[in-house]
């Protein structure tokens, strides 16, 4: 049972680095603004999530285990936001995005 | 490990300062700043200094970056072309480059067991914490009691700079109301998300910022970084809701009262020492049992200089926010 633990754990981990990575690529390859922010958002987003679940697998049920659950609860509240926040100021600033770049674009309210 | 670690922050800390220097545009050298601050945030981290650590990413990366916005909107956001005299203080930055390399041949090795600092003063603090204090944070221990002279000194440079600013900032051209040009409305009343996010997180905010005031006998934490996070808490409050409304929460006399009160109370305490028969900031007279004097008189001493940190970053914040230039 530990080692199961231990082992997904692990993959949780090398998962969240590799998004992390990806996020961080993706951050300084891609050509506008949105396109930038929607890589360093799978950082926040999917990457915290994954790192985050790991380090909880390796805690265990323990104190740590929760402040860990804290710590990703904000992070799911919070980077949603600055990233709202940033694209709502880019667009403030007459950044509009690029449609014919080709990607996903995301699109601010 | 350690090592490899604190070398792979201090390689990231030295390209982000030398980022910071090239940079000419103030934003990004702002959040350049932030992000410095982190880094050797976590190297503190990494040397088992808890509570150096929490303190500098509250003030270095939290305050510091609002307070650095805050000036940047009175100014402008590129940097004035540089002066002539380059060469000059290229030269001067050299040698004293050279002289504070010339100096580290003289540390103490990394962790050396006969470094001054492991041999001076610090294992009578850490042997006495225990018989004469009682708590487990041996860091607030030699804070607040053993070296309680130097954070009392310490609390009044903060409550210094801070009457400094106001000096300097008050009096200004002030804002009549500050309302978004185009759209009239106060703070961020046009943007849905971050005021719901906002509103939910302020009160998490503000408990945190009691719980790090309070546990700092047990934990990591004290008066300086919970007055740090409280004020973020009640910056975030103003961003969200308008200068106006924040300045209503906590009018600015309040404020002052604030900024004085904590070094007043930090003060009295010491006086209170002498008036019951010890010497000044010597808290066992405090209570008939004197490790119960020692805990009440760091308690209030904490208090006080939370309170006095939450009012000066609060003042320095309601004075850059209520300019215009």
């Amino acid at each position: 049972m530990a080692a199961l633990l231990d082992i997904l754990s692990w993959i949780l981990l090398t998962l969240g680095g590799f998004c992390i990575l990806v996020g961080g690529i993706g951050a300084l390859r891609l050509p506008d603004l949105f396109t930038r922010m929607h890589a360093a958002s799978v950082t926040d987003s999917i990457g915290a999530i994954l790192v985050l679940t790991g380090v909880m697998l390796q805690a265990g049920l323990s104190l740590a285990a929760i402040k860990l659950a804290a710590i990703l609860l904000f992070l799911l509240l919070t980077s949603p936001t600055a990233s709202n926040a940033l694209a709502a100021a880019a667009m403030l600033a007459g950044n509009e995005p690029g449609i014919d770049v080709g990607g996903d674009e995301e699109t601010a309210p | 490990m350690t090592v490899i670690f604190g070398i792979f922050l201090l390689t990231l800390l030295l390209i982000t300062a030398v980022a910071i220097v090239r940079t000419k545009n103030l934003f990004v050298a702002v959040m350049l700043m932030g992000i410095a601050s982190l880094l050797i945030a976590a190297n503190f981290f990494l040397l088992d200094a808890a509570d150096v650590a929490l303190t500098e990413a509250a003030v270095g990366a939290g305050i510091s970056t609002v307070l650095f916005l805050g000036a940047l909107a009175l100014t402008s956001e590129h940097e004035r072309a540089p002066t002539s005299r380059r060469a000059a203080s290229l030269i001067v930055v050299t040698l004293a480059a050279l002289v504070v390399i010339y100096a580290t041949f003289d540390k103490p090795g990394f962790g050396a067991l006969d470094a001054p600092v492991q041999t001076h003063v610090a294992p009578w603090y850490l042997e006495n914490t225990r018989t004469q204090i009682d708590i487990p944070n041996a860091v607030t221990a030699v804070l607040g009691s053993f070296r309680g002279y130097d954070t009392l000194g310490e609390v009044f440079v903060v409550l210094t700079a801070g009457i400094g600013v106001l000096f300097l900032l008050a009096g200004g051209p002030v804002a009549a109301a500050d309302r978004s040009p185009r759209t009239g409305k106060k703070g961020l009343e046009g943007h849905l998300i971050p005021r719901v996010i906002g509103r939910l997180l302020i009160p998490f905010i503000l408990l945190f910022g009691l719980y790090v005031q309070f546990h700092g006998e047990y934990g990591p934490g004290g008066g300086f970084q919970a007055g740090a996070i409280i004020a973020a808490g009640i910056i975030l409050f103003a961003l969200l809701e308008g200068e106006e409304r924040g300045l209503q929460v906590i009018p600015p006399r309040v404020l002052l009262g604030l900024m004085a009160g904590g070094a007043l109370l930090y003060g009295a305490v010491g006086l209170a020492g002498v008036v019951l028969g010890g010497s000044f900031l010597d808290y066992s007279v405090l209570s008939s049992d004197p490790v119960k004097g020692q805990q009440l008189g760091i308690l209030l001493i904490e208090a006080g200089v939370g309170i006095t940190v939450t009012g000066v970053l609060l003042a320095i914040y309601h004075a850059f926010a209520a300019r215009r230039r």
